[in-house]
């Protein structure tokens, strides 16, 4: 039986005048693997992001989820179908508690504001934010941002979950935890893809790594692979990380 | 802001019984006619908050709707001796179709965009109207005078069933506000408010929920406006369709306190009385000093308590928990 991949980026080519920022991009996402994008800055990354999940429209190239395609659907309408997303620069609703930030999630699949405020209890308990469920978004340190704008993700109840650095600016125990909470949101069955810089996560979580640089792809393997190819490592991660995968 | 609900609740309660009860202790009709103001400008700014307040689409052309609740209650009558109340109908429908025909169009429009939009909806109603000859140009629409009663939306001898009319009206407006806040449509407009990219992960069809706002809040207004036709009893578009009466709106929500269901009440309570007061006492000797007090007094709000009046209480009840 040949299964669809959970996501099938193909060919995905994105210009911004006479800037290509995705150039003929491929790849697959298996369902339940942890996939990270990584490249230095301006490789692209964001704005794969950003057309997958329906905030850009490529101008070539098809994307596919489980197989039916959605290159052109509405970022809402992506939402719905199962992909839920992050963002680079986190964004919460400021005036809202906690708990209200992610019942507004839930509320995707509930009409009555009382289950869907069940369903965010829930996934507070899971994110490890319960106790926080009172606090204003603004009230929160970044890490608890984060970790909030992922519960708000969770509670749309994807398939597919894909963080824009998540664990950028974290310290070496928030890193932990978001680590774990990754870890645990791959158990519960979901799907996820991070765009991430922060290797030590990367080598941890990702069971892939696909190499970004100038809007093309230009590696894609295990962590593993990665981090020893010469070309990456000169080029991309710096001679530091070799030690990492020693 | 989290405003908790009960104390919202029982200061409604509270203030409804003073209001039932005003009109039977203060009999001087000046009060009574400035309590009727106080209602329907509270009306208009709780349907502009569904809007500005909690889905972040400022609006500075509310008036076009509310002229056109008047506008078409009016001519209805006029021409085609439709009941007020029909017309009451037929003005917020149609409010509510024009507010979608534009709405639609500016639906990408954000922040100071938007509101520079309905600045240019309002004063293109406006011009319409002024030069519209089949509803009175620039000369606008008296209404005939019908028997006096509920049926025909008409008083002649008392302010009293006015007074009742327009608070029912408010109370239908905060219930609706009210009943959206806490529904879904009420998170997904907080949302959109914060962003539109934040609502549209969440799943949110940015473009219906923003009309949903617009449409409800043109009908609400619309509303109002018949309720000035059949009160004042002849309307012209410098009467319903000016945009200072659209900066008033925003003004007395913003003073009350967006974005909660009783803020535009109190911002209303606050700046109508003291407009109409120091207008007919101060303003006759020509001195503007009636704009200097309201000026001042929106002044000393928007630096010292930028969330509103409404926002102290919000603020006290947060500490409280």
């Amino acid at each position: 039986m040949n299964k669809e991949p959970c996501l099938r980026v193909q060919g995905v080519t994105k210009h911004f005048g006479g800037l290509t920022a995705n150039d003929n991009v491929d790849f697959a996402v298996e369902e339940g693997e942890i996939v990270s994008i990584i490249g230095p800055n301006g490789a692209g990354k964001s704005t794969l992001f950003n057309c997958i999940t329906g905030f850009y429209k490529p101008n070539r190239g098809k994307i596919f989820f489980f197989g039916k395609e959605i290159t052109r659907y509405r970022a809402d309408r992506v939402c719905k179908i199962g992909i839920a997303r992050t963002f680079q620069v986190v964004q919460v609703i400021s005036d809202m508690t906690v708990l209200e930030n992610v019942t507004t999630g839930a509320l995707l699949h509930y009409t009555k504001v009382g289950r869907a405020r069940e369903k965010a209890e829930e996934v507070l308990t899971f994110s490890g934010l319960m106790e926080k469920k009172h606090f204003l978004g603004t009230e929160l340190t970044i890490a608890d941002k984060k970790k909030l704008e992922v519960s708000m993700a969770l509670a749309t109840q994807p398939r597919l979950l894909m963080l824009d650095e998540s664990m950028a600016g974290l310290t070496v125990v928030e890193l932990r935890g978001m680590i774990d909470l990754i870890k645990s949101i791959r158990k519960n069955g979901v799907t996820v893809v991070v765009v991430e810089h922060v290797m030590e996560a990367v080598m941890e979580i990702s069971d892939r790594v696909v190499v970004l640089n100038s809007g093309k792809k230009i590696m894609e393997g295990t962590p593993t692979d990665v981090v020893t190819n010469p070309e990456v490592i000169q080029a991309y991660l710096g001679d530091k990380y070799h030690a990492v995968c020693k | 802001m989290k405003v908790p609900v009960f104390s919202q609740k029982s200061f409604g309660v509270v203030a409804l019984a003073a209001a039932v009860a005003f009109p039977l202790v203060v009999g001087n009709t000046f009060f009574q006619h400035i309590m009727i103001l106080f209602f329907m400008f509270a009306t208009m700014a709780v349907a502009w908050n569904i809007m500005g307040g909690y889905a972040g689409m400022f609006s500075f052309g509310q008036v076009a709707f509310f002229g056109i609740g008047a506008y078409t209650s009016s001519f209805l009558l006029i021409t085609c001796h439709v009941n007020p109340w029909l017309g009451l109908i037929a003005g917020g429908l149609g409010a509510a179709i024009v507010g979608a025909a534009i709405g639609y169009p500016c639906s990408n429009l954000r922040g100071h965009y938007f509101a520079i939009a309905t600045i240019a909806f309002g004063e293109i109603v406006r011009t319409c109207f002024n030069n519209w000859k089949m509803v009175g140009a620039a000369e606008g629409l008296s209404l005939p005078m019908l028997d006096e009663g509920l049926l025909n939306f008409m008083f002649h001898s008392s302010k009293l069933p006015y007074y009742y009319i327009i608070l029912v009206f408010l109370l239908i407006a905060l219930a609706v506000c009210y009943l959206v806040s806490t529904s879904k449509m009420g998170y997904y407009f907080r949302a959109i408010k914060e962003s539109h990219d934040v609502a549209e992960v969440l799943g949110v069809n940015v473009v219906w929920y923003r009309l949903m706002a617009v449409m409800v809040s043109a009908f609400l207004s619309a509303m109002a406006g018949t309720f000035y036709a059949q009160y004042v009893l002849y309307i012209d578009p410098d009467s319903v369709l000016l945009l200072p009466i659209s900066i008033q709106i925003v003004l007395i929500s913003m003073l009350g306190g967006a974005g909660s269901v009783m803020g535009p009440v109190i911002g209303a309570a606050i700046l109508i009385p003291i407009s109409e007061i120091t207008r007919v006492w101060l303003g006759s000797k020509g001195t503007g000093i009636d704009m200097l007090i309201y000026g001042f007094l929106i002044t000393m709000i928007s630096v010292y308590q930028p969330r509103g009046v409404w926002g102290l209480f919000a603020g006290a009840g947060r500490r409280a928990r």
